[in-house]
């Protein structure tokens, strides 16, 4: 059986004082009240490290970029005392056959006992050959290490929704996670973003860890606590949305001034996530504070939205890319034109009636 | 009403008053609804100053709000009277498509239109084609542009409330995301304007060419006939 994470949080040398501090702000970082506090380091002083699984399919690394950023809790923490992250391609010591053995060890060992956590996507055009891991398909390690888990977190919008590798028009036909067929019928924990808000990534973990159950998700499977909002809801430049003050351009007084981004494509008002809550990089900032628009990284197919500096999306299937208004102004003036050559008809036609009757 | 080879066709009572007055609220709101909609998408040009001194947006979307209120409001009611009034009040609810007979006057009316007869048909109601673009475009287009609308306001009340739980839970992840649902919503405002176009268009011109009044029988409720041949619906 695996240590405790206090075990293993006391063998490194931290004390009880800053153990019972952790799991204060474990709690404040999960929305919980103080009182969790207290549960959250019983759970921790007296259930083993769960293990977990960390597949990488078609992806760029960002998620595990990301993750290994956390400030709250810190990533070294969650990593070396709240997990047991026995399989990490990216960032495990082990390589080669060694490492891919690590997998059929930890399912005979835990078996429906361990998280699987899946970065990126699986390819499944050519049977899966566009991503092999180990000389076999992605697609068939990730339904073989389904089989055997507790419950798969989606990190990130390419295992969420798709992302890049299956924008239009989608080449390899890259597959989000609860869409690959043949998968077993696990819990699916989406945590889209690309990448994901760190600190999101190991309250997700914390929260199952300390609970023992997933954290409660959305009717598309992303957790309540940081997908119920849109970044536009609580975004500190909502003011000069409402006022009617946009920045016009980059260089503009009102960028200078740090003015609303709507007009310049801004997709705070139609993205999900908790970037204007939790922000980036401990706090520090996000998008949006920096000067620059959302790009509704967390949302499905947002590649294929159109323009970032767009505020209307381009709809395909027109023969040309054209936005609502386009293809709006475009039917209205045919009809609109229809109805004056119409009228202009009916007026002469009603002339030289009458002229007939005369 | 028996017909007779020649007989003076009086005036008909056909749209009773809630319906008239439905009707020129709703002319109001979706008026109203189509600019402050066209505004939210592309706002007017910033202003400058602080933020505290303007509401420019805020108020451009509560008129929307508003407007989309009276026209749900509306519409609940329209239903309503559709089983309560009298039966001009069902028609653009109910075309009988499942008649032949009805499919032939519809391309009788699009002759017409077209100009390759002399002479429409004399109607108390709705024209069969007026029936039928009012029940794709405007009845299925006002459920369509509700349905989506309340979707993107539940995103703004948020989980919990009425609008999230019943529409925005189910509608967004129909349509894919927000993103999406704006787009169609507004394509939607794009189809009311044709709708709205065309509605005006033939409202005039049948005013003028049918032979029957059109405009002012959406003011005083009644319908005058211009000659004394008994009309093709009976009533």
């Amino acid at each position: 059986m695996h240590e405790t994470f206090y075990e293993v949080m006391r063998r490194q040398g931290i004390t009880r004082r800053s153990f019972l501090k952790y799991c204060s702000l474990a709690a404040g970082a999960l929305g919980l009240s103080p009182a969790y506090a207290p549960q959250i380091a019983q759970a921790m002083e007296t259930k083993p490290r769960i293990p977990v699984l960390w597949l990488h399919g078609l992806e760029c690394t960002c998620c595990s970029e990301s993750f290994i950023r956390s400030a709250h809790p810190l990533a070294k923490d969650v990593i070396l005392s709240m997990i047991s992250l026995d399989y990490d391609d990216t960032i495990m010591a082990a390589a080669g056959h060694q490492a891919e053995a690590i997998i059929e060890e930890t399912i005979q060992k835990y078996d429906g006992n361990f998280i699987l956590a899946v970065e990126g996507n699986a390819p499944l055009d050519e049977d899966g050959m566009y991503c092999i891991i180990g000389g076999k398909p992605f697609v068939d390690q990730l339904r073989h290490v389904a089989e055997h888990c507790k419950a798969i977190i989606s990190w990130g919008s390419c295992a969420s929704w798709g992302c890049v590798q299956a924008a239009r028009p989608n080449p390899t036909r890259a597959t989000p996670t609860h869409k690959v067929p043949g998968l077993a019928d696990k819990p699916i924990i989406k945590v889209p973003g690309c990448p994901p808000i760190s600190e999101v990534m190991t309250a997700v973990i914390t929260y199952m860890l300390t609970f023992e159950k997933l954290p409660e998700l959305d009717n598309q499977g992303r957790p309540k606590m940081f997908y119920s909002q849109r970044i536009h809801d609580k975004c500190y430049r909502r003011p000069h949305f409402d006022a009617g003050q946009f920045v016009e351009r980059f260089d503009d007084e009102g960028a200078r001034r740090g003015y609303c981004l709507y007009k310049v494509g801004c997709k705070g008002p139609t993205t999900y996530n908790a970037c204007s809550t939790v922000r980036w990089n401990g706090g520090l900032s996000f998008p949006i504070q920096a000067g620059h628009p959302c790009i509704g990284c967390s949302e499905d197919g947002f590649w294929d939205k159109g323009g970032f500096y767009e505020r209307l999306t381009d709809i395909k299937g027109f023969g040309v890319e054209a936005s609502a208004d386009q293809i709006g102004m475009k039917a209205a003036a045919i009809v609109g034109g229809a109805v004056a050559i119409h009228a202009g008809v009916s007026v002469v036609k009603r002339i030289t009636q009458k002229g007939d009757d005369a | 009403m028996s017909v007779v080879e020649k007989h003076k066709e009086e005036a008909v009572y056909v749209y009773q008053a809630p319906i008239r007055i439905w009707h020129w609220i709703q002319a109001f709101a979706i008026f109203t609804l189509a600019v402050t909609g066209y505004l939210i998408a592309s706002p007017l040009p910033s202003v400058g100053g602080e933020a505290y001194d303007h509401y420019i947006m805020g108020y451009i979307r509560w008129y929307h709000f508003v407007a989309a209120y009276m026209v749900i409001i509306g519409f609940v009611f329209r239903i309503y009277w559709a089983f309560v009034g009298n039966s001009h009040a069902r028609q653009i609810f109910l075309p009988p498509v499942w008649r032949p007979s009805w499919w032939g006057e519809v391309w009788h009316e699009v002759k017409w239109y077209l100009m390759l007869i002399s002479e429409p048909k004399k109607y108390t109601g709705h024209n069969p084609l007026a029936v039928l673009t009012m029940h794709v475009l405007y009845v299925w287009g006002t459920v369509f542009m509700i349905f989506t609308g309340l979707a993107l306001y539940g995103e703004g009340t948020g989980p919990g409330s009425w609008q999230h739980s019943y529409f925005s839970t189910w509608i967004i992840p129909l349509f894919g995301q927000s993103q999406d649902v704006h787009t169609w919503h507004h394509l939607g405002m794009w189809v009311i304007i044709c709708f709205v176009i065309i509605h005006i268009y033939v409202a005039v011109r049948e005013d003028i060419m049918s032979r029957q009044s059109i405009i002012s029988s959406m003011i005083s409720g009644w319908r005058m006939f211009k000659d004394d041949r008994p009309p093709d619906d009976l009533h």
